[in-house]
């Protein structure tokens, strides 16, 4: 034990030692950033990597390459491999080093520890440290005006949500759908499938083509990929829509619209906030509103009125007139959970387990 | 169930099925020859990579068969040449194949990725594939009754010709066979690269009949079902067969009864996706029991031959 604690005693001795080197004072202004993104898989996954890559250029646009660096490290796995990378990113001057996957959690509050003077972004993280900030868009937004469509144009009723894995997230995903669609269509039935893994494209495939057998109409998914969305084209169903990106390249007919993951607007406040010396440690959780979750573009077969009520609730969301959990709302199992009147707040949302009524889970 | 159910059931059942199918009777053959490639999913990952990369490229699923074929066949060509030329460990050589053909695949495949191409689908007229009954033997892609006739070719080349009973006697006892006059080495580089070829087509079947489009990966762990497989049918192409879609169909109903909800849900997800490898070992253990009476595993299997 004495001996790790010496060795981290030395490195931290060591990253000290290197501090006049990449910035003397973390409170002061710099003329310029280095800033590193770590990434689980490539950017040209279409998806949650390419989403998080464009927010780093159009950041870098904004500020000016004379004003920020940047380095990409892709496809680094969750766990002890990506603490190394997190340290090395340290050790090599880098003033802000984004994680991009929930996983990275527990890596990065181990080096943040030890560098103390390097900033730390966990994106969709759920602890904060000095050096450590959290940030996280309110996808489940984006997710009721998807819900609005479903629940006006499924002619069978029932829609799907195919899932990765039970997380909180995922959970309120599937809860805010579910609820826009009761709007429109007061029996829709929203029928789950969790596959166990976010990138398995071959298992999605044959999780919707279980759903379409058994009448679902309208696809919607929480994983980083378009294959649900090929088979909604495939089968000719009512459709499905893009998570995280714009997919109608994929599905020309049953691409519905998308929600897109911008990042950027977050990139350039954390980066912006380095340059002027005032970063603060923190949460950012923003949504339609913040510009952070955006609606692609309606698929020309989605008719007026639904556009219009898709709008509507979006427009709702963003001046705060419509709340995505607005009670009453009754569990699946048949408990009343949020009273008339009353919502779930952002401090009851990651502690949901539960369903809506006419979730198949 | 009604029937409309239980024929759709059986048709995504088929779809799962076949790229197990395929690889593992090119595995089949390489294990019976007396070699063990471990590295199924790195030849299957090629395959799909190169599949999809053609099929794109020229609009010809066919191409896109071949070029698979061809491209599983010349990364198992690499094992070939460490284990068969220079006797090294071929279950390391195997692992490394493995780890080989997921790097590959993904930088291969990078500027194809958000790409989509077409399923390669049935080639009946739709008179055939979209009968409500009749489907459920025509809606299939040309791959599904490609890898049910090379069960049969397979069988019969093994029991019914000179060839496949030299190959047999190169797994059994290389060195007898040496003694007599054949060429060890010279079957096993056969053996391996038809192995090779058929992973590489069981790999394109992802991208050509499962869901049309590449990304890193996409095969998702199959290549070790599929091994898992050989071992399971006791090196036999007909249980192979029944294997393979036994397996598909555990990895199909999981996503059924998760769709139908209700009852279903009793079985959690997690026992259904464990089943494959639990009957796996099941049959590994009733193997075992019954080893004395059935033929099972070639004797030289993953023994390196350096003739004296």
């Amino acid at each position: 034990m004495k001996l790790i604690n010496r060795r981290n005693a030395l490195k931290i001795g060591g990253a000290a030692a290197m501090l006049p080197l990449i910035g003397s004072n973390a409170f002061a202004k710099k003329d310029k950033v280095k800033a590193a993104f770590v990434l689980i898989g490539t950017p040209d996954d279409n998806g949650w990597n390419y989403g998080h890559d464009l927010g780093r250029q159009e950041m870098i646009t904004a500020l000016g390459a004379d004003r920020v660096e940047t380095t990409v490290v892709t496809n680094v796995a969750e766990g002890p491999d990506s603490e190394r990378v997190f340290r090395e990113l340290a050790q090599q001057g880098h003033d802000i080093i984004f994680g991009t996957s929930f996983g990275y959690g527990d890596a990065m509050l181990k080096v943040a520890k030890q560098f103390p003077d390097v900033k730390f972004e966990w994106a969709t993280g759920y602890k904060t440290a000095p050096n450590l900030s959290i940030y996280n868009a309110r996808f489940h937004e984006g997710r009721s005006v998807l819900g609005t469509i479903a629940g006006m144009m499924s002619k069978t009723g029932i829609g799907a949500y195919i899932g990765s894995f039970p997380i909180p997230e995922v959970v309120m995903g599937i809860n805010a759908f579910h609820l826009a669609a009761r709007k429109a269509n007061p029996d829709f039935i929203t029928k789950v499938v969790y596959i166990d893994s976010w990138n398995d494209p071959a298992k999605e495939s044959d999780a919707a083509r279980a759903l379409v057998d058994q009448g679902v109409d309208v696809i919607t998914q929480h994983t980083d990929g378009p294959a649900a969305l090929q088979v909604a084209e495939e089968r000719g169903i009512i459709g499905g829509f893009g998570q995280g990106a714009d997919m109608s390249a994929f599905a020309p007919n049953a691409h519905l619209t998308s929600i897109i993951d911008i990042w950027s607007p977050y990139y350039i406040k954390a980066v912006k906030s380095l340059l002027d010396g005032n970063w603060k440690e923190g949460g950012s959780w923003e949504g339609l509103a913040g510009g952070e979750v955006v609606i692609g573009d309606y698929n020309s077969k989605v008719p007026a009125n639904v556009i219009a009520a898709a709008e509507a609730v979006k427009a709702g969301i963003i001046d705060g007139s419509v709340h995505p959990f607005a009670g009453p709302i009754t569990d699946n199992k048949g408990t009343l959970r949020v009273e008339a009147g009353d919502v779930i707040d952002d401090g009851e949302f990651w502690a949901v387990d539960w369903y809506a009524e006419g979730v198949e889970a | 169930m009604n029937i409309d159910l239980t024929i759709a059931i059986i048709i995504t059942m088929v779809g799962a099925s076949t790229p197990l199918l395929l690889a593992a009777l090119g595995e089949l053959v390489v294990e019976k020859s007396g070699v063990l490639n471990l590295g199924i999913e790195g030849m299957m990952l090629t395959g799909a990579v190169v599949g999809f990369a053609v099929t794109y490229t020229t609009g010809n699923p066919w191409l896109g068969i071949f070029a698979a074929a061809i491209a599983g066949a010349s990364v198992s060509m690499i094992f070939a040449f460490l284990t068969l030329t220079l006797s090294a460990n071929q279950v390391a050589t195997g692992l490394a194949l493995t780890i080989f053909g997921a790097g590959f695949s993904a930088l291969f495949g990078q500027p194809f990725t958000g790409k989509p191409i077409a399923l390669f689908k049935s080639i009946f007229p739709d008179s055939l594939t979209e009968h409500p009954i009749l489907r459920v033997f025509f809606d299939y892609s040309p791959l599904v009754y490609f890898s049910l006739f090379m069960v049969f070719a397979v069988y019969w080349f093994l029991q019914k010709t000179r060839a496949g009973l030299i190959l047999r006697a190169v797994g059994e006892n290389d060195h007898s066979a040496h003694s007599i006059g054949y060429s060890v080495i010279g079957v096993r580089y056969g053996a391996v690269a038809f192995g090779g070829a058929m992973a590489g087509i069981g790999g394109s079947c992802f991208p050509l009949i499962l869901t049309p489009q590449w990304v890193e990966g996409l095969t998702g762990g199959r290549g070790w079902i599929a091994l898992a497989l050989v071992v399971f049918a006791a090196w036999r192409p007909g249980r192979l067969l029944a294997g393979a879609y036994l397996f598909g169909l555990i990895a199909t109903m999981e996503l059924y009864a998760k769709a139908a909800g209700g009852s279903f849900r009793i079985i959690p997800s997690e026992l259904w996706a464990s089943l494959p490898y639990l009957a796996t070992i099941i049959v590994l253990v009733l193997i075992s029991i019954r080893h004395k009476t059935s033929s099972s595993a070639p004797a030289c299997l993953g023994k390196p031959f350096i003739p004296n």
